[in-house]
C-alpha cells in the first residue's frame, strides 16, 4: 500500500462521510475540523511511527493529501 | 520578562475539589457528535472524568472549606497570615474582592493585604510570582496564595471543545519566607492581542448578561454555546502553547546552567494530553517527569491544575524528600509563565474534597 493509500484510508475511517480522493482543502471544505486534525495525527503518528511536532500541528500541514506526504516525510516517514 | 528571587519557599500545599464526579461517557449524549469520534477524542486528549461543583458552590466556598481544614488541623496559623492572594476568574461579585470576604469570614487580623489577581491557566505561576514580591517586604513574612475557579456554570453543556476537559478545583499555597539563599527563577509573558482567543464574551460590562446573550448558537464544528459560555479558540491556543512554551522553558534552563534531564518534575499547567505530550517532545522532557494525568483525573481547572499536579503525584513524599521543579502556565490573557524552584520538606501536601 502507497503511503498515499495509507493517508486516504486513515482519513477515510476518521471522517467516513467524506471523499478523501478527491482534490479539495480538506480544511476549508469542512471536511477535518481541529479535533479531527488532533486524532489525525495520533492515528498517522501510530501507522507510520514517527513523531509530528507540536509547531507542526496547523490546519495547513493537513489540508490536503500533498502536504500530508510532505509534512510526514518531513518528519522522517518512508 | 526574566524574573529571580531569593530566600522564599513553599511550604504547604492543599487542593480542594468536589466531590461530584462526572465521567465523559455520561455527558457524550449532549454533544452533537458521532459516539466514535467522541471516544477517538478521549483517547487522544485524555479525557475520562472531571469533577464539578455542586450547584451554588462558589470558588470561595472551596477556599474557605480549606483554610479552615488547615486551621482546624493546626496546619496554619491564622494570625500568621500577611497576605490572602486570590487568584480567579470566578470571583463570588465584581466587588468586593472575593479576598476579603475570605478575610472577613475568618475574622483575620486587619494588618495584612488582600488582593484578587484575575489569571486562569498560568494563575499559579503568577501567583506565586506576587507572592514573591510581595515576601520581599520586611512587615510580610507569610502569603497565602488561593487559586480557584469554579467555571463548569460558564462551560456550555453542548460545547465539546470545552466541556469535557472542565473542571471545578481550588488550591491553597503557602509561601514563606526563609533564609535557604536558594534563588528561584521565573519568566513570564503576556501577549494582550491574543485575550480573546479565550473568553466569556457576555456577563460583564462591555456586553451584560441578557436573555438573548442566553440563547445558545451552533458553530461550524457542531458544539453550542451562548455569549454568556466560555469559548475558546482552541487552534490558537494549541499553536500559541507550542510556538512560546518550549523557547521560554530553554531560557529558563539557559539561566539557570540546567539540562531538561537535571529537573526532577516538570509540573506543567493541563489543558488536555495530546498538548502536553508535544510539548515535552518540543523540549526533550521524558513523559515520566512531566505528569499528564490531571485533566483525566479531574479536569483542567485553570490556574489548580499546577498544584493539583503536584499534591495528587508526589503527596506525602513531598513532605520527605526535595525536588528541583519546574512549573508552567499558559492560556487566557494570554499569559505563559514558569518557575523553577526547589520544593520539599512541605508541612502539608495533600488533596481534599469538599
Amino acid at each position: 500500500m502507497t503511503m498515499k493509500e495509507k493517508i486516504v484510508d486513515i482519513l477515510t475511517e476518521l471522517r467516513p462521510e467524506f471523499d478523501f480522493s478527491e482534490d479539495v482543502d480538506f480544511i476549508e471544505e469542512g471536511m477535518l475540523d481541529s479535533f479531527d486534525v488532533v486524532s489525525l495525527v495520533d492515528e498517522l503518528e501510530a501507522q507510520f511511527n514517527i513523531k509530528i511536532s507540536g509547531v507542526d500541528v496547523i490546519p495547513e500541514n493537513f489540508s490536503t493529501i500533498d502536504n500530508i506526504i510532505h509534512l510526514l516525510k518531513k518528519n522522517g516517514a518512508e | 520578562m526574566d524574573l529571580k528571587f531569593r530566600n522564599k519557599r513553599i511550604s504547604g500545599i492543599l487542593t480542594v475539589l468536589p466531590k461530584r464526579i462526572v465521567p465523559f461517557e455520561e455527558e457524550m449524549g449532549d454533544y452533537n457528535f458521532p459516539e466514535k469520534k467522541s471516544l477517538r477524542l478521549k483517547k487522544v486528549m485524555g479525557y475520562n472524568t472531571h469533577r464539578i461543583a455542586a450547584e451554588g458552590q462558589c470558588s470561595s466556598d472551596f477556599c474557605i472549606h480549606g483554610l479552615q481544614y488547615l486551621f482546624d488541623r493546626s496546619l496554619l496559623d491564622k494570625d500568621s497570615i500577611d497576605a490572602l492572594l486570590f487568584v480567579s476568574q470566578s470571583p463570588d461579585y465584581y466587588l468586593p474582592p472575593t479576598s476579603n470576604l475570605i478575610q472577613g469570614h475568618f475574622g483575620l487580623k486587619h494588618d495584612m493585604i488582600c488582593l484578587d489577581i484575575n489569571q486562569g491557566c498560568a494563575g499559579f505561576e503568577i501567583g506565586l510570582i506576587q507572592a514573591f514580591m510581595l515576601l520581599e517586604q520586611e512587615s510580610i513574612n507569610r502569603v497565602v496564595l488561593l487559586n480557584a475557579d469554579v467555571l463548569s456554570p460558564k462551560v456550555s453543556k453542548h460545547d465539546r471543545n470545552s466541556r469535557p476537559l472542565m473542571g471545578d478545583a481550588a488550591s491553597i499555597t503557602i509561601v514563606d519566607s526563609c533564609d535557604n539563599g536558594e534563588d528561584i527563577l521565573c519568566s513570564v509573558n503576556m501577549d494582550g492581542t491574543g485575550a480573546k482567543a479565550i473568553m466569556i464574551p457576555a456577563g460583564g460590562f462591555r456586553i451584560p448578561s441578557t436573555p438573548e446573550t442566553a440563547i445558545e448558537q451552533e458553530d461550524v464544528a457542531g458544539n453550542s454555546r451562548s455569549l454568556n459560555n466560555l469559548v475558546m479558540q482552541g487552534d490558537d491556543v494549541f499553536n500559541f502553547a507550542q510556538r512560546e512554551v518550549p523557547p521560554m522553558i530553554l531560557h529558563l534552563l539557559e539561566r539557570a546552567n540546567l539540562s531538561a534531564n537535571d529537573i526532577d518534575w516538570y509540573m506543567f499547567h493541563q489543558p488536555n494530553k495530546f498538548m502536553l505530550n508535544k510539548l515535552a517532545d518540543a523540549i526533550g522532557i521524558p513523559y515520566e517527569k512531566m505528569p499528564s494525568n490531571i485533566v483525566e483525573n479531574f479536569g483542567n481547572a485553570s490556574g489548580v491544575t499546577v498544584p493539583t499536579c503536584i499534591t495528587y503525584n508526589l503527596g506525602e513524599k513531598l513532605t520527605e524528600h526535595t525536588y528541583k521543579m519546574c512549573m508552567a502556565g499558559f492560556g487566557v490573557g494570554l499569559t505563559w509563565s514558569s518557575i523553577l524552584i526547589n520544593v520539599g520538606k512541605l508541612n502539608f501536601n495533600r488533596i481534599i474534597d469538599f
